[in-house]
């Protein structure tokens, strides 16, 4: 692509889009320009270059693909050496080449100067900074307990710094209602207001060893710090899908992809496709549609997805279709994704023929669950530390509950070291119920309820979460069984019509229904609203659309309106028929049309890529498990497998899933043996060289 | 089902002879602990493969494993990431200098393609050196790398093809002597009829060896390695350092750059860490960082991608035992590699094959004499080149 491409974001409903200062750098020669403290992948994607390299092996194009520090297919050479572009910031001056084959060492260095490697003592060490390591941190820095906190991001908050949507859960407990980016602020800053909580932030965890000390990556610095307690709060891995062409550039993780949009400002694509409807994929597609990028479709493997329905509804009033019992085929292009191929799936997920379609995209995000990054909890238990773990990492849920949860670990950590702190029982109770999956979906009645206006909440799963019924200022709002679990029913008959459950609504699943209209022929709804206006104004015409989606008919938009309880949510109130009162769950600023498939054509056989780092493709581990390999460290000789950059995190439970379809039981399966480090380190850290990057 | 023998161990020594003597048709079960191949401390060796030695066994059977990993992919048609590149011993004063020529005529005695060189040649051959002091070294251009992990798959794959059984994940606990000779292993899983046991258990010899109330003096140490992310190819022997660190911690370090790009890299502990651990610890990659930028600067961009720790199963006098033991009939050793076993292992699984055989060493008398099980481990001998 054109290096006057500009992919940067110039407006977003939820998130500033500030002026920064720029630093100059070279790409393969060419000058651009990077915002200073701008990763180098993001320099890269802000001028649409994509592809940062190619593999030794077979030349196949690389790019980005965790965003996350975790694997090395983003590798560029910076200055002449090779760094992983999603970590390692711009510098003015940088002369970043892509990474053709294997990078080639520099050997005019002259000897530097050693330093020894400090070692730090601290009662208790934190890895990751997201919503339970700093709630954990929050409780011991509360008692005065000497803690350090790392993260490997510049930024406190981990995966809360993306997430531009409301929070469930309730609002006293995990700051229901509040944007996940905002959690993170008001999180961080409790943090900071104790001084016996040291942040380090660009601070990874690198290797754990035999002797309790754990190393760690500070910028160039490495320090062994040994604990008496670690909290491993570092959160999820994505899980990976293999098929025909999941390696090339732009196909990647939800998480990547947010990390782009929602922390760098980026336009990542322009066409969108998801693979997975949990609520990382849903989440993901309305954090497209904030961004103003087309989500062509999205996929879920099982006849249901399994987010909230909440999550899925939204995306549906807003035109994105949700194909389930469909999985993707394969993806194809040149040098990065083009098309996209899925097909209807049978009871035992294999694709049915005759239903596939293609689709045109240039990005397709896999967003199949996550797992929990906890290899350093597994060592450090090994190695008689004593390690808890919070959040993700101890069990995946909702990120509320790991901001619960990291309190009572906190706790957990401050009784170990001997410190008399209560953990009320009530925290527990409440901890199991944020942890919650997604309870029964009820049929809501249709009874139209009293009253000129009054309030109708499309929210017919359990699941946990009740801001609405903290601000109605009438109390009118109540969960019958008073479980936050339960569903919220509307109790009154005088609404005063003033949009707070509305506008506090994380699901965006209420509409207040207002019959003023005398003559009955109108009606208006008060609808949420967080995407780009547009050219929304009071009086344009919208297609209405009910809870799925479909369409309802014609409305006009009579107010729009940014209240003081807004927080960055519009309330829109629409005029519609009267008789439309009670279908209509949202609005399309246009009417949307299906996305229509280019080509009918059935999938070849393709041999998926498992293993990234190696190229190792399904057919050759499937040649060696039928040969009666059953050691995932033999799968390393044989075809190379998990011997890459990303230590095996990203193919061990692809492979493992091969062994299943080969009818192989897991528990024969032998795992690949864990050893330090957890991701790759320049040498000249271990020798304490200092000012290696100076140039 | 009687087998003509049962191979304790599935390690460097094991799984080639299960190999051999399956290809001299020879009825052989492998009985592994662990669940593949190698999995043991086969897997831990850094894969460089010579056979400068100072011993006149290792020497041989050094020579034998050479010719054996650099035909294999031409006989077997498997690559085991063989790369010749020799092995250069760099010297930077008078004491290693001393060492290193004492040791030709030896070297050179038994068939070894070695000499010595100056600062100009050995530059060449390692590219990038800190040549403050550089007196010149030797280089030996017949040595070279191999990758253990593909070795070992590699060997197994050959030794099923001809004929040979495995059985991972199982754990020796009984070897029946009848009348003074081997008639049956048994195992955690199993009992195996045989008219002859090879114990190649590595670190776990002298375990094996208790079974039948032998005394086998090996005791494991461990050390511990490195491997980085690849680089363009630009080193081609593999390095060995025998100064001492001035951190008091290393005694000599070696490293090598492997076929596919990898440095790996290594360093003898001045004081042994003796006993079976074989977890990481904080101590090593500060100790060889310095030790590795030092002699080449260029190395401090290197991104290391993991390490490990290894066991060296050691006897008293560093040298193997590779035996029939007298008093047990149908009982023959192959352990105490001293951490050599991957280098000399394949030429050692073949001397043991003949020996079970044939009745016969492949080696002379007078060399295999050094090997013997009877030997006194105590006298002193002082090897040079470990």
């Amino acid at each position: 692509m054109s290096s006057n491409a500009d992919f940067r974001l110039r407006s977003h409903p939820i998130l500033p889009i500030e002026d920064r200062p720029t630093v100059s750098f070279r790409f393969n020669g060419e000058p651009l320009q990077a915002f200073e403290g701008e990763v180098i992948s993001s320099a890269l994607f802000a001028r649409g270059i994509r592809v940062f390299g190619h593999h030794a092996s077979d030349d196949a194009p690389q790019g980005m693909f965790c965003a996350n520090g975790q694997c090395s297919q983003c590798l560029v050479v910076a200055d002449g050496v090779p760094v992983k572009g999603c970590m390692v910031p711009v510098r003015e001056g940088m002369d970043i080449r892509s990474c053709e084959g294997i990078p080639e060492l520099a050997l005019s260095e002259s000897l530097p100067e050693f330093t020894d490697i400090r070692t730090l003592n601290v009662p208790v060490l934190i890895v990751g900074g997201g919503p339970s390591g700093l709630t954990a941190a929050a409780e011991l820095g509360a008692l005065g307990i000497r803690t350090l906190l790392i993260d490997d991001k510049f930024e406190l908050g981990g995966k809360l710094t993306l997430q531009t949507h409301s929070f469930f859960g309730s609002r006293g407990d995990c700051y229901a209602g509040t944007r996940g980016i905002d959690i993170a602020t008001i999180l961080a800053d409790e943090v900071a207001g104790h001084e016996s909580v040291e942040v380090w932030l660009g601070a990874t965890a690198v290797g754990i060893y035999h002797d309790k000390k754990i190393g760690v990556m500070r910028g160039d610095e490495y320090t062994l710090v040994e604990p008496e307690v670690i909290i491993v709060a570092a959160g999820a891995r994505e899980k990976g899908l293999a098929f025909p062409g999941c390696d090339l550039p732009g196909v990647y993780g939800a998480g990547a992809f947010q990390t782009l949009v929602n922390r760098d400002r980026i336009r990542a694509s322009d066409k969108l496709f998801i693979v997975g409807g949990g609520n990382v994929g849903l989440i993901a597609a309305y954090h497209a549609l904030q961004a103003g990028i087309e989500v062509v479709g999205l996929v879920e493997a099982l006849p249901a997805v399994g987010g909230y329905k909440v999550h899925q509804d939204k995306i549906k009033r807003l035109g994105v279709p949700v194909w389930t019992s469909h999985t993707v085929v394969r993806a194809e292009g040149g040098e990065t994704v083009e098309r996209v191929t899925i097909a209807a799936v049978d009871e035992k997920f294999n694709p049915i023929p005759g239903t596939h379609r293609t689709f045109e995209i240039d990005t397709l995000l896999i967003a199949v669950g996550l797992s929990p990054v906890n290899e350093l909890l597994i060592k450090a238990r090994d190695y008689g530390i004593k390690a808890f773990a919070a959040g993700d990492s101890q069990e995946i849920a909702e990120a509320s509950a790991a901001i619960f949860s990291g309190r009572i670990v906190g706790r957990e950590v401050a009784r170990e070291l001997g410190h008399d702190v209560e953990i009320p029982d009530e925290w527990r109770t409440t901890a199991e119920v944020l942890r919650s999956k997604p309870g029964e979906t009820l049929p809501v009645e249709s009874v139209e309820p009293e009253g000129e206006s009054f309030p109708i909440f499309r929210c017919s799963q359990e699941i946990p979460c009740n801001p609405c019924i903290e601000v109605c200022p009438l109390k009118h709002i109540e969960i019958p069984d008073g479980s936050i679990m339960g569903l919220p029913e509307y109790v009154g008959d005088d609404c005063i019509k003033c949009g707070k459950c509305v506008l506090v609504c994380p699901g965006l699943a209420v509409a207040i229904v207002i019959k003023d209209d005398p003559e009955k022929k109108k009606a208006s709804i008060m609808l949420p609203w967080e995407l780009p206006l547009g050219d929304l104004q009071e009086g344009s015409m919208v297609e209405t659309v009910d809870d799925d989606g479909n369409e309802v008919g014609q409305g006009a938009i009579k107010k729009i309106k940014l209240g003081k309880y807004a927080d960055r949510r519009y309330l829109i109130t629409v005029e519609v028929p009267f008789e439309h009162r009670m279908k209509v769950a949202g609005f399309r600023p246009h009417p949307v049309a299906e996305p229509c498939a280019v080509d009918e054509g059935e999938a070849q056989d393709g041999d998926p890529v498992v293993c990234r780092c190696s190229r190792v493709r399904k057919s050759g581990i499937v040649g060696e498990i039928r040969a009666g390999v059953r050691d995932m460290n033999q799968l390393k000789a044989s075809v190379r497998s998990g011997m890459g950059a990303c230590g095996g995190n990203t193919c061990t439970e692809l492979i493992l899933r091969i062994f299943r379809e080969e009818g192989v039981d897991p528990s024969e399966v032998t795992l690949p043996s864990e050893r330090p480090l957890e991701t790759e380190v320049p040498l000249s850290a271990f020798a304490g060289v200092k000012n290696r990057k100076k140039k | 089902m009687a087998y003509d023998v049962v191979v304790i161990g599935a390690g460097s020594v094991g799984n080639p002879a299960g190999m051999f003597l399956a290809q001299r048709g020879m009825k052989v079960l492998v009985i592994d602990e662990h669940a593949a191949p190698g999995q043991g401390q086969n897997k831990a060796a850094i894969g460089g493969v010579r056979a400068t030695h100072s011993d006149p066994a290792k020497i041989m059977f050094g020579l034998r494993s050479l010719e054996h990993f650099s035909s294999f992919h031409d006989t077997y048609g498997l690559d085991i990431g063989w790369k010749k590149g020799g092995y250069c011993f760099p010297a930077f004063d008078d004491k290693i200098e001393g060492v290193l020529k004492g040791l030709l005529g030896t070297q050179h005695q038994y068939g070894l393609d070695i000499d010595w060189h100056g600062p100009e040649t050995i530059r060449e051959a390692v590219p990038g050196i800190n040549e403050h002091n550089l007196r010149g070294g030797t280089f030996s251009p017949g040595d070279g790398q191999v990758s253990p992990l593909m070795y070992a798959d590699a060997c197994w794959k050959v030794a099923l093809n001809n004929g040979a059984h495995y059985r991972f994940n199982e754990t020796v606990t009984g070897i029946t002597v009848q009348s003074g000779r081997v008639t049956k292993v048994t195992t955690n899983r199993g009992e195996y009829p045989t008219a002859a046991v090879l114990n190649a258990a590595g670190a776990g010899a002298s375990r094996v060896g208790a079974l039948t109330s032998l005394d086998i003096p090996v005791q494991p140490d461990s050390h511990e390695a490195g491997i980085s992310a690849p680089i363009r190819p630009f080193l081609d022997p593999l390095v060995v350092d025998l100064r001492p660190g001035p951190e008091g911690k290393t005694a000599n370090f070696y490293f090598g750059q492997n076929n596919e790009g990898q440095i790996i890299f290594c360093y003898t502990p001045k004081e042994l860490f003796v006993g079976e651990n074989t977890e990481s610890t904080s101590e090593f990659l500060p100790v060889i960082s310095r030790r590795l930028i030092d002699l080449i600067p260029a190395f401090q961009h290197l991104l290391v991608r993991r390490v490990w720790r290894g066991l060296y199963p050691m006897t008293p006098d560093g040298v193997p035992v590779v035996d029939r033991v007298e008093e047990i009939e149908g009982m023959y050793l192959g352990v105490g590699m001293c951490g050599q076993g991957f280098m000399i292992g394949p030429g050692v699984a073949e001397c043991l094959a003949n020996l079970i055989v044939e009745g016969e060493p492949t080696i002379p008398p007078d060399v295999f004499a050094e090997l013997s099980f009877q030997r006194d481990f105590y006298a002193a001998k002082a090897e040079a080149l470990k």
